[in-house]
């Protein structure tokens, strides 16, 4: 024992424990426990994945049995005569995401590029912070203000849009309907979400262009804009589409904010402007008072929402780590 | 990235050596980067301006310490339960998620490294941060409240499932920074690979695995979905988070934004503002943290 204390005096910073030397099997033991306690630890992630594959789908089951394919394919959903087609539901899903990254690839990108490439640089932090307090402010409050502020504060313009072009073909098939709780108010307050999202993430995968590159571009006598176009886009379009697709990912999945804003009329219309519903959306609003077969149905409704976003992040990951190993080895 | 010219040369070097279509799309694309970030500006100013004035009015002393009012539509009452069930929801699932979260990290980097299992377990959790947490909310009432019934641990375990990837990652990355050298040094002093882990490892990448934790935290203190399936409602205070129903600041957020009434309104403003405080707080705290750190690193 007082060789411990010896060791201690002498390598105070790492604790000394000299001694396992001495007790070689003791000191193994160890590491190997603690080895054990840490891979158990990881290995919780893929416990907990497994988990909600197999336990909500269990749940979900009688509702899966009961409609077979028509669950996805059927846009019938009436609770009270237990029909449960949820293809309105997706399709409230996809729209809405999809006016998102409409709306947010153009701004995030323009942001990703504006932070690296052309602000001055004692505005590249403050850009980066103002992207950091987006992403922090929580949906329900961006929901919030959807609901109260957003939705009758744009309802006036819906209408303008949809008497101007409304009886236009083409145009009027898509800008129509005049509800301020809509696919449109959805899919905006969707944009303000996802933006700060895919901007970090291509603004992470622009960094990595190598200046050599931007230097023989400028040095072509290329403008700012064409050195951007030849240098830093092809090097990262594999990185910028995967971090689209995680901000897809993150539109699909989000709840609340789409709840407030959407107006929970499930229906399939080409409309922006009129009220939809989404998965997530129909989930959160009626699992409060269903039962049985109803709330089997919308746990149902969950297990596709994972299926879609597992599908999704899944291959946006693949994208963004084959993007990975190229600029590594390059 | 490096500025070899100052601005003002480089603009005439272009005008005097590149064509009027080449300056005008140079010119045009200068816009598009200029104005997204205005266009991104914007929405931030606005819900942030309309939280803060129409929040500001409802802090009171008896907004922090009062029960819900029973009737929402009148005004009255306070936000008492709501604030100490997010911070005691939040923080079960913080005691849950963060050793579990560093263990796993731990493994990936300083045992798995680029082996199947660490492989799988980092892209795994990657994955898990997709998940939407709507389904994270699903998840624990299909395992926990179906069988424990209605209680803020069932919250605390969902909020829990979403931190955890977030700290894996980012204390991983964290783990990356901490010299080679460092470690080196504490196993030629006799120290086992644990030790060497927990004494030296660890305490030298404390201020980003801080920061990464806090971020974490400051996201599921704002999550709505996962709690409304997982906690119930509760008016009163409850400060036993296995048993009896809880409420949330988020969840009160919700059911308030809902309806038509003005106080119930209000009320959801007052409840958005000291969400956001507390998530704003945290949020930088953890880059003041970070940055610290980074300049110490620098140093």
């Amino acid at each position: 024992m007082t060789l411990l204390s010896h060791d201690d005096s002498v390598a105070p910073a790492g604790g000394g424990d000299a001694l396992s030397l001495l007790e070689p099997t003791s000191g193994r033991r160890g590491d190997s426990a603690f080895k054990f306690v840490a891979l158990v630890a990881g290995l919780v992630v893929l416990v907990i994945l497994g988990l909600i594959a197999f336990s909500t789908t269990k749940e979900a089951w009688p509702a899966f049995k009961q409609e077979g394919l028509g669950f996805v394919t059927s846009s019938t959903w009436i609770p009270a005569e237990g029909k449960f087609g949820a293809l309105a539901f997706i399709y409230g899903t996809v729209l809405s995401s999809l006016i998102a990254l409409v709306l947010a690839v153009p701004v995030s990108l323009g942001i990703a590029l504006y932070a690296n490439e052309a602000a001055p640089r004692r505005l590249r932090k403050p850009v980066v912070y103002v992207m950091d307090l987006l992403a922090a402010i929580p949906s329900v409050v961006y929901g919030l203000w959807g609901i109260i502020v957003l939705a009758p504060a744009i309802q006036p313009v819906y209408k303008a849009i949809s008497g101007a072009v409304g009886d236009i073909p083409v145009l009027g098939w898509f800008f129509n309907g005049d509800s301020g709780r809509s696919y449109m108010t959805a899919g905006i307050i969707l944009a303000i979400m996802i933006t700060p999202i895919i901007t970090s993430l291509s603004r992470e995968v622009i960094a990595t262009v190598p200046s050599a590159q931007r230097e023989a571009a400028y040095g072509m006598g290329a403008t700012r804009w064409e050195m951007i176009r030849a240098a830093v886009l092809p090097w990262s379009r594999g990185g910028i589409v995967g971090s689209v697709m995680l901000g897809l990912g993150r539109a699909m999945g989000e709840t609340i904010a789409v709840a407030l804003v959407i107006g929970s009329q499930p229906q399939i219309t080409t409309h922006l402007f009129e009220a939809g519903d989404s998965m997530a959306a129909v989930i959160v609003n009626q699992f409060g008072e269903a039962s049985g077969i109803h709330r089997a149905a919308l746990i149902g409704l969950g297990v596709v929402l994972f299926g879609v976003t597992i599908i999704v992040n899944v291959s946006a990951r693949g994208i963004v780590s084959q993007f990975d190993r190229r600029s590594q080895g390059a | 990235m490096t500025e070899l010219i100052s601005p003002d040369v480089e603009q005439l070097l272009l005008d005097a050596t590149t064509s009027r279509s080449r300056r005008f799309k140079n010119r045009l694309a200068s816009v598009w980067m200029l104005g997204a970030l205005l266009v991104a500006v914007v929405p931030l100013a606005l819900v942030i301006g309309y939280v803060l004035f129409k929040g500001i009015g409802q802090l009171s002393v008896a907004w922090f310490t009062e029960d819900l009012p029973t009737i929402t539509r009148k005004a009255g009452g306070g936000m008492g339960p709501a604030i100490v069930g997010t911070l005691l929801i939040t923080l079960g699932a913080a005691v849950m998620a963060i050793p579990l979260g560093i263990l796993g990290a731990i493994y990936l980097h300083e045992y798995g490294g680029k082996g199947r299992t660490a492989r799988l377990i980092r892209f795994m959790a990657d994955v898990m941060t997709g998940v939407p947490s709507i389904v994270m909310g699903l998840f624990v009432y299909t395992v926990w409240t179906l069988t424990f019934g209605l209680n803020g641990f069932g919250g605390s375990l969902a909020l829990g499932c979403l931190m955890l990837p977030i700290i894996i990652r980012t204390t991983e990355e964290m783990l990356r920074l901490v010299p080679d050298e460092l470690r080196q040094a504490s196993y030629a002093l006799g120290n086992r690979k644990w030790r060497t882990i927990l004494t030296v490892v660890l305490p030298a990448s404390f201020g980003g695995i801080t920061s990464g934790v806090m971020i974490a935290i400051a996201r599921a203190a704002g999550e709505t979905a996962p709690l409304v399936f997982t906690i119930g409602a509760a008016r009163n205070l409850n400060l036993n988070i296995f048993e009896g129903p809880m409420t949330a600041l988020s969840v009160q957020i919700f059911g308030n934004a809902q309806t038509p009434f003005e106080a119930a309104q209000s009320r959801a403003w007052g409840a958005a503002l000291t969400l956001v405080a507390i998530v704003f707080a945290m949020t930088i705290l953890a880059r003041y943290v970070s940055s610290r750190v980074a300049r110490r690193h620098a140093a």
